[in-house]
């Protein structure tokens, strides 16, 4: 009885150890871009899965390419993840003075909207007056959807022999 | 094994735990050897095992670190490119066509979707420039300009993709961001990273937007007057090869461009001619990649509906 509870009391502790090691050896990365979008296979073509914000993190399963299969933390989602999508680097979205040191000279780290960000645009902006925006933004709407690419490449006679 | 009675069962307990714990430690930093130096900094600190005064000079050396261009976040380098594509803007009004717009536009991400960079912070999108001029410009991040007169220089898909993926191929390079003076690099990375809250105080907002500017001026003159080094278009001339080749376009079809173009471009002129390699020498240098020149094929439904898009352009 007691050998068992010996045995039992052992066996859990390596388990814990075990479990530990994993939770922290287990590769996470960063979203670095506005939207992250993961699919279901490592195509740019394949069904999307979910969309994920600047500076979330997800855990990598398995790389292929320039692709990362992807888990999400408390999530049964898994996915495909264009790798330029993302970075090992921890995103810091709303710094307190605290990290804001850390970051400034980390490698781990790096703090959403430091440096030339918004502030600085309206601040170049107010000084150049000169200069129209309108068409930037209006730019930035144009979306392709997946449907509109793939209607594209078949009418044009277009076979992708993979990609990045 | 011996036997042990309740008291020794859990100082033994005791122990394994310990032992675990300190496996655990030893394994976690193992694992998880590339934690930052400021963190174990702060550790140290915190835990007394080195002195203030000790860890601010360890952290300091450790800033002396040379910054360069890949040092900027790709939602730095989209904030580069919103306003590198004002200033080309200004140079050049949008030609608002939604047909011709749109067509270039999916065109573009399907080409941008198989560079090596096909993810940005805002993504890739294209813009036709009201312009008789031969240009195409790329801004940092994926903002992609290019005129009607460089359009013209096309006569069919497989020229109008070569055009925009060797645009790509600046992008997915960051030639762009390396148009910016080191000086200046180092200077607002440091500032930044100092600095580097989300609201900056007026002194250091002041002396961001500076350098900013500046960066803007650093890459505009070089897109606009300077042209970029001869190493850096061949490089985007080989990248557009490669993604020609991976969405299925005749490589060929940048030849075609630009026997068109040395045509088009006037001696002298403020465009092309003045910021890129001769045509000639440029399709001289894709044949060591593609080979001897051959005719592009034009599938009828390819060929209708570029024509449709841009026939008039």
């Amino acid at each position: 009885m007691i050998k068992l509870k010996i045995s039992l009391v052992t066996f859990l502790l390596i388990c814990l150890t075990a479990l530990a090691a994993l939770a922290a050896g287990q590769k996470m990365m960063s979203v670095q871009v506005k939207k992250g979008v993961v699919r279901l296979t490592p195509s740019f073509l394949s069904r999307i899965v979910t969309e994920l914000a600047y500076g979330d993190r997800v855990y990598v399963l398995e790389e292929k390419g320039s692709w990362t299969g992807v888990g999400l933390s408390g999530s049964a989602v898994k996915g495909w993840i264009h790798s330029s999508a993302l970075t090992p680097k921890k995103i810091v979205l709303k710094a307190g003075s605290e990290n804001v040191q850390v970051a400034a000279s980390s490698e781990e780290l790096a703090l959403a909207g430091k440096g030339f960000n918004q502030q600085v645009e309206s601040e170049f902006r107010a000084q150049n007056s000169n200069l129209d925006f309108t068409w930037i933004d209006r730019m930035e709407k144009f979306v392709v959807s997946q449907r509109q690419m793939k209607q594209f490449l078949k009418e044009g006679e277009l076979s992708p022999k993979g990609g990045s | 094994m011996t036997i042990l009675n309740r008291p020794q069962l859990w100082s033994f307990a005791g122990k394994s735990a310990v032992i675990g714990l300190g496996v655990m430690f030893l394994f976690v930093v193992f694992v998880s050897g590339c934690a930052t130096t400021e963190a174990i900094i702060d550790i140290g600190v915190s835990s007394g095992l080195i002195t203030e005064s000790q860890g601010e000079s360890i952290s300091k050396s450790t800033k002396a670190v040379a910054r360069s261009f890949e040092d900027f976040t790709p939602e730095q380098e989209y904030y580069v490119g919103r306003s590198v594509g004002a200033v080309i803007l200004n140079k050049y009004k949008p030609y608002n066509s939604k047909k011709a717009n749109d067509y270039i536009n999916i065109l573009g991400q399907i080409l941008s979707k198989a560079s090596d960079m096909p993810e940005t912070f805002g993504g890739y999108h294209f813009l036709i420039q009201d312009s008789d001029e031969v240009n195409a410009l790329a801004a940092p991040g994926g903002l992609i300009f290019v005129t009607r007169g460089m359009l013209r220089c096309c006569q069919h898909e497989d020229a109008v993709a070569a055009v925009l993926a060797h645009e790509i191929g600046h992008v997915q390079a960051k030639h762009g961001l390396q148009a910016i003076k080191k000086s200046r690099i180092t200077s607002a990375l440091t500032t930044i990273g100092i600095e580097g809250a989300k609201t900056f105080g007026e002194e250091e907002l002041a002396e961001l937007t500076e350098t900013f500017e500046s960066s803007i001026s650093d890459i505009t003159a070089t897109l606009v007057n300077n042209g970029y080094s001869r190493n850096f278009e061949r490089d985007a001339d080989k990248a557009a090869v490669t993604i020609l080749k991976r969405v299925g376009y005749d490589p060929n079809g940048l030849e075609d461009m630009l026997k068109i173009m040395s045509k088009k471009l006037k001696p002298g002129g403020l465009d092309f001619a003045k910021t890129h390699p001769s045509p000639a020498s440029r399709i001289a240098d894709i044949q060591k990649i593609i080979g001897k020149t051959t005719r592009v094929i034009k599938p009828k439904t390819r060929q209708a509906r570029f024509i449709a898009a841009l026939g008039n352009v």
